[in-house]
């Protein structure tokens, strides 16, 4: 419990760590209190074509889009997708590609070789194109993009945990414990986990923002949930025929994606300094 | 000998690795929803002129059937026709290789060259002005949708300061050259004013792609260099008093760049799938934007066209990556 609280103050004395998660805190939010927050909450879904295209305003404080609905009350529901998508697709690809790699990367032999290959067939092929031929043969949809996303993004996380093992395999406390007689699955699950934990989150923390910009970039390419879906990648698409005019129709939405993205960034990368306990130790470098 | 061995071993996993891959993206092609026949007879054709034409295509044969035959041509060098521009996939492919290889290899330097002295400098310099600077530039870069960054590029640039072109590759004809790569082939003929708009025409897309990939460069290479400087044999290296611009170059810099060559493999991945995006949104007439359209028409034996050709690369790639990390970490050999 204490180790947890000290993790927790340190958290929030890490100042991008404090910058993730207000902006994590700020998309929850936004998310939750949608229809709070929202100017013309019901724009989602009407349409008022006189009130196209307008700058913004007082009335709608990021303007209004081709549809004439509110910018800014869109881009609220907008992030109720954002986290979905995310959160489903990385805690999917985690529990399939975490387990992959640490079986692959403690035993030698045509098993390990087998998992690796069958991880590279899926990294053979960007991500994004693989997920755009799922996306597409499954329909546009919104439990297709997280599938679509979930199903290519596991062997990243399998790489990392595969490499990361094989490293830690040829240190002397891993040899010396198996030594002593510890079970491969007490040595792989209380000793090497741990021990590769930071990369894990590290990946983790990219994966969540790597995961929302794919989603967001099938969006873009049509193959994101339909419209009226608020869906920001689509938003984006939608704007382009009227630049440079609505500056404010492409802007908004994309400013939207790369703060939520950061924001998981940041957050990682705090969790990173927090839970590695090399850089704990050694604090400031000591080489200047 | 070691080396040879690895890489035999890994050439071995080439074949079977492709396969997976052929029959995986098979498969996916194969259950769309949508009929392709029907798509390419057009919608006045009779039910009679469709199932002709799926004879005629080879499409009413079992899928086991298909697939083994489509093995047999991909071997011959056959990917089929596309049934959608009726032209050879190969022919389609090889025509779009050029404008694709041009702006990744473009982006791939621009991040490589940057982005790694950039990485060494934030570790080295830690906690600095720079460092700090580096650090939201790191941040941005691997935030930022690159669809979006291109579409805003294009705002400022093209559509506000009219500096550069809105879209495409050039405007009239590509310049006389072997290479296809516009680039090269201007400056091969001495003709510096195509050179130029060439110049002009890659240099959002260009910027657009490399991005992400020198944020993702800068971050791993510090990351790197400061989890070896904190290593003992740095610690001990100082105790010797060896000069530290020796200890930096050599040791540090050796260790370091180990991870960064295993980055610089999954970086071509990001490249590879950051130029589809990027070439839909600047019309680039590479085989990202024929992948994409493909898709969207159901053609898919071009889609498996494009799937065989990106997955052989990249397979290639990582086979040469594993061989370079082998060649710069001496524990890889000894093991």
């Amino acid at each position: 419990m204490t180790a947890v609280w000290f993790g927790v103050t340190r958290l929030a004395r890490d100042r991008s760590a404090l910058i993730g998660l207000m902006l994590i805190a700020m998309l929850v939010l936004s998310a939750v209190l949608a229809p709070v927050l929202a100017t013309h909450p019901d724009d989602v879904f009407e349409l008022h074509p006189s009130e196209r295209l307008k700058e913004p305003s007082g009335a709608h404080w990021l303007g209004t889009d081709r549809m004439g609905a509110d910018v800014y009350s869109r881009l609220l529901f907008g992030a109720r997708i954002t986290i979905l998508i995310g959160l489903i697709a990385v805690g999917a690809s985690l529990a399939i590609g975490v387990p992959i790699g640490l079986v692959a990367g403690y035993h030698h032999g045509w098993v390990s070789d087998l998992l690796m290959r069958v991880s590279d067939i899926f990294l053979a092929v960007p991500q994004v194109v693989l997920a755009i031929a799922i996306a597409q043969t499954l329909g546009p949809s919104l439990p297709n993009v997280i599938l679509a996303l979930s199903v290519t993004y596991w062997p990243w996380f399998a790489r990392v945990v595969y490499a990361e093992t094989r490293t830690l395999q040829k240190e002397v406390f891993i040899e010396s414990t198996a030594a002593l007689g510890a079970s491969p699955w007490r040595l792989t699950v209380l000793h090497v986990l741990p021990n590769i934990a930071s990369p894990i989150i590290v990946r983790a923390s990219i994966g969540m923002g790597f995961t929302i910009l794919t989603a967001a970039a099938l969006g873009f390419l049509g193959l994101g949930p339909p419209p009226p879906t608020p869906e920001w990648g689509r938003t984006i698409a939608e704007s382009r025929e009227f630049l440079p005019d609505a500056w404010w129709y492409a802007t908004a939405p994309g400013l939207a994606i790369f703060l939520t993205v950061m924001g998981f960034n940041l957050l990682g990368d705090g969790l990173r300094d927090v839970l590695d306990p090399r850089l704990r130790r050694s604090g400031p470098a000591r080489d200047g | 000998m070691r080396l040879l061995a690895l890489a035999l071993h890994r050439l071995l996993w080439f074949a079977p690795t492709l396969l997976g891959l052929l029959v995986v993206t098979f498969v996916i092609s194969r259950v769309i929803p949508a009929d392709p026949v029907a798509l390419v007879a057009g919608e006045t054709a009779t039910p009679a002129q469709v199932e002709a034409l799926r004879r005629e295509l080879g499409y009413d044969r079992p899928l086991p059937v298909q697939f083994v035959d489509y093995l047999a041509r991909l071997a011959r060098g056959d990917m089929g026709t596309s049934l959608f521009t009726r032209r050879p996939i190969v022919a389609d492919l090889a025509h779009r290789l050029p404008a694709t290889l041009e702006l990744t290899v473009a982006a791939m330097l621009v991040s490589v060259l940057v982005g790694i002295p950039l990485g060494v400098l934030s570790a080295l310099w830690r906690n600095s002005l720079l460092d700090h600077a580096l650090r939201v530039l790191t941040v941005s870069g691997l935030a930022i949708a690159g669809f979006w960054l291109g579409i805003m590029l294009q705002l400022l640039f093209s559509m506000r300061l009219g500096w550069t072109p809105l879209n495409g590759r050039l405007p009239g004809f590509p310049p006389r050259g072997l290479t296809g790569l516009y680039l090269v082939d201007a400056a091969l003929t001495w003709d510096w004013g195509t050179f130029g708009l060439a110049l002009q025409h890659l240099a959002l897309p260009a910027a657009t792609l490399a991005f992400p990939a020198l944020a993702t460069l800068v971050r791993f290479t510090r990351a790197g260099v400061l989890d070896v400087m904190q290593s003992n044999f740095v610690l001990y290296e100082r105790a010797m008093g060896l000069p530290r611009p020796l200890i930096v170059w050599k040791y540090i810099l050796r260790s370091a760049l180990t991870s960064t060559v295993t980055q610089i493999g999954l970086l071509f991945g990001i490249l590879l799938a950051g130029a589809v995006v990027t070439e839909a949104v600047f019309d680039w007439p590479g085989i990202g934007t024929y992948a994409v359209s493909s898709i969207v028409r159901s053609d898919y034996n071009a889609v498996m066209g494009f799937t065989v050709w990106a997955g052989a690369i990249f397979i290639v790639v990582n086979l040469l990556v594993d061989v370079a990390h082998t060649l710069v970490d001496p524990r890889e050999r000894a093991s």
